[in-house]
């Protein structure tokens, strides 16, 4: 796959061409040009670091989304071993925006529940860019129940734009999939380990991200709406130009969730993300959920669905005055006129 | 999760001023009618039977005994913990929106007795940006399922939201797993749990707790679904059929129970407690 370079990347662009320019040529000229290699090598990773750490939030969507980004599909073959996908909700059909499988980690069997946006436009396509219809979550339901009752732990991988705004998603009842998925998860008793691998994209991404640990990539983003959407709702006049404001506004990067308590961890991403080097991040989601499944797994069943529950049950933030704040209820009906 | 706060109603009043009292036209049948009449008759055109919309307090009163009904947790009040800022700060769009309904966020919820039976009850404030569903409206509801799971009360939640509040990010979200979650350990604990969808409900709020009635109901023509009509038009790029996305749609397409008539719903909800709870009401 020819790697992609998004516009801020470009200043690297030239330097992986030339490195890659040397490393295709014959093995004489290599063993001669490795000053020059290494010497490239040093200035890409210097040229990434200062291009990483002064990214913008809408830069961080934008690496989130990025067309090279390693996928669920990805991270089933290089985390997973002996994986056997899962397909269709027995009502309907197979969504192939939601990918489920059963797989072995660290010598443990677990269900792997992820998003799949797809690479090509073909694939793109057929995976409907990653945005599943109510079948997709009801796969995915299917699959928790299965785990459930073998006591799998269920690992799952945030990577979608959103549920698909459809019609036929609307008459096949999204919101009612997407909240029994909640419902569900909210009560599983085998330990469920959530990693937001890339784009968190509002209900369609929470409808599997229901876990006891909330693992997410240093660059991956998560939120309520996607920038474009809230910019759209909010700042009719010209969307477009404040796609970046409501980025910020939103407070969606990793770093945000975590100071928020909403997230457990930031796993750190390769020099460049996660897309410059995939065997790398892979390790790292690797370990991460090895410690994390070794942790939940002495707990009860019982007192995981508790914690899960109280984890939830506490997310929110608002006042608690020791007066009533609304106007009292008249003990009868009063009038109501809407003032516009 | 999309707000539509300037979704069209399924039927809108338009005020007419005329010096002695209050006339109101109804854009269901373009009839003048007193809004006393309106009034009394719940909200519903005793001419064409449109249902206007109507405020959170009034639907709890038509469903509640007088004198019976109280309020809980009415002393919750939203934070900005983003600090949210768009063409105007969510401080000042929240303070609006207090003026406007006399309400600290879009929710109320309390106990009463329907018929003589104690119930728990909620309903979303439409006017409050929207109905739209922020940290309050999430906690508001969770306490409501948690005190109807304790009394072993049925509980009734009447929506009305054009789904998650933006202006509180990632914490609007968790309140639709916040919310699902506690309506899973009512359903645990064996306490019948009643949604009423109203117009217009929408994206978070759908996608959680309002389809996750033991029972669903929904008002007629009211405008119920996840992605709103704009946002599904745009994609999909083509007009949507007439009745798309309306209770009676949703009740063809096997998504909700009953569409019933508002002045029913009170009746309607003693009959299924008794059904589900034998017992409680005294027939």
């Amino acid at each position: 796959m020819p790697p992609e370079y998004l516009d801020f990347e470009r200043p690297v662009a030239e330097l992986d061409r030339q490195l890659e320019e040397i490393l295709a040529g014959p093995p004489e000229d290599r063993e001669e040009a490795r000053f020059k290699v290494a010497a490239l090598r040093a200035e890409s990773e210097r040229v990434l670091e200062s291009i990483m750490t002064g990214l913008t939030p809408w830069q961080r969507v934008q690496i989130a989304r990025h067309p090279s980004r390693p996928s669920t599909l990805n991270y089933l073959q290089s985390i997973f071993s002996d994986v056997i996908e899962l397909k269709g909700d027995r009502r309907f059909a197979d969504d192939q925006a939601l990918v489920c499988a059963l797989a072995r980690i660290d010598k443990q069997s677990v269900a792997v529940i992820g998003h799949q946006k797809g690479r090509t436009t073909r694939e793109k396509i057929a995976r409907n860019f990653g945005m599943p219809n109510p079948e997709g979550y009801r796969k995915s339901i299917r699959t928790m129940k299965l785990a459930e009752k073998f006591r799998l732990p269920v690992v799952t991988f945030i990577d979608t734009p959103g549920a698909y705004p459809g019609l036929e998603a609307e008459e096949r009842g999204q919101a009612e999939a997407i909240a029994a998925s909640l419902f569900e998860m909210s009560r599983l008793r085998v330990p469920v380990i959530v990693a937001v691998t890339g784009e968190g994209g509002s209900g369609g991404a929470l409808a599997i991200g229901v876990g006891d640990r909330i693992l997410m990539l240093e660059h991956a983003v998560y939120s309520v709406i996607s920038p474009e959407g809230c910019a759209a709702i909010l700042w009719k006049g010209d969307p477009a130009s404040k796609v970046a404001d409501a980025t910020a506004a939103l407070r969606m990067t990793a770093g945000d969730l975590l100071s928020f308590g909403v997230i457990d961890e930031v796993l750190k991403e390769p020099p460049g993300g996660a897309h410059r080097d995939p065997d790398r991040m892979a390790a790292t989601l690797k370990e991460a959920i090895v410690r994390h499944l070794g942790e939940l797994k002495t707990a009860s069943p019982e007192d995981r669905v508790e914690a899960r529950y109280q984890k939830f049950r506490r997310m929110g933030v608002f006042k608690e005055k020791k007066t009533a704040v609304s106007a009292p209820a008249k003990p009868r009906r009063k009038k109501s006129r809407d003032k516009d | 999760m999309e707000i539509s706060q300037d979704q069209k109603p399924s039927a809108s009043l338009k005020r007419v001023k005329i010096p002695e009292g209050l006339f109101l036209s109804c854009e269901g049948c373009k009839e003048i009618l007193l809004a006393k009449d309106l009034e009394k008759n719940l909200g519903v055109c005793p001419k064409c039977g449109a249902h206007h919309r109507v405020s959170a307090r009034d639907r709890i009163a038509f469903l509640i005994d007088p004198g019976t009904y109280s309020e809980f947790a009415s002393n919750l009040a939203p934070a900005d913990p983003l600090e949210f800022k768009d063409t105007q700060g969510y401080k000042d769009r929240l303070a609006g929106a207090r003026r406007k309904t006399g309400l600290a966020d879009a929710v109320c919820v309390g106990e009463g007795l329907l018929e003589g039976v104690p119930v728990v009850i909620g309903a979303l404030e439409f006017g409050f940006m929207g109905g739209s569903m922020g940290s309050v409206v999430g906690e508001k509801i969770a306490r409501a399922a948690e005190r109807a799971a304790s009394r072993r009360a049925p509980l009734i939640v009447c929506s009305a939201s054009g789904g998650a509040r933006m202006q509180e990010g990632i914490f609007s979200l968790m309140q639709m797993a916040k919310t699902a979650a506690a309506v899973a350990r009512l359903h645990e604990a064996g306490v019948p749990y009643f949604s009423v969808l109203t117009d217009p409900t929408f994206g978070g709020v759908t996608a959680s707790f309002a389809m996750l009635g033991d029972v669903i109901l929904a008002e007629p023509r009211a405008l119920i679904g996840f992605a709103g009509p704009r946002v599904i038009e745009q994609t999909i790029k083509k007009q949507l059929p007439e009745g798309f996305q309306r209770a009676e749609f949703l009740q063809e397409h096997g998504l909700v129970d009953i569409v019933v008539d508002r002045r029913r719903l009170k009746e309607t909800l003693r009959v299924l407690i008794d059904h589900l709870m034998p017992g409680t009401v005294n027939l």
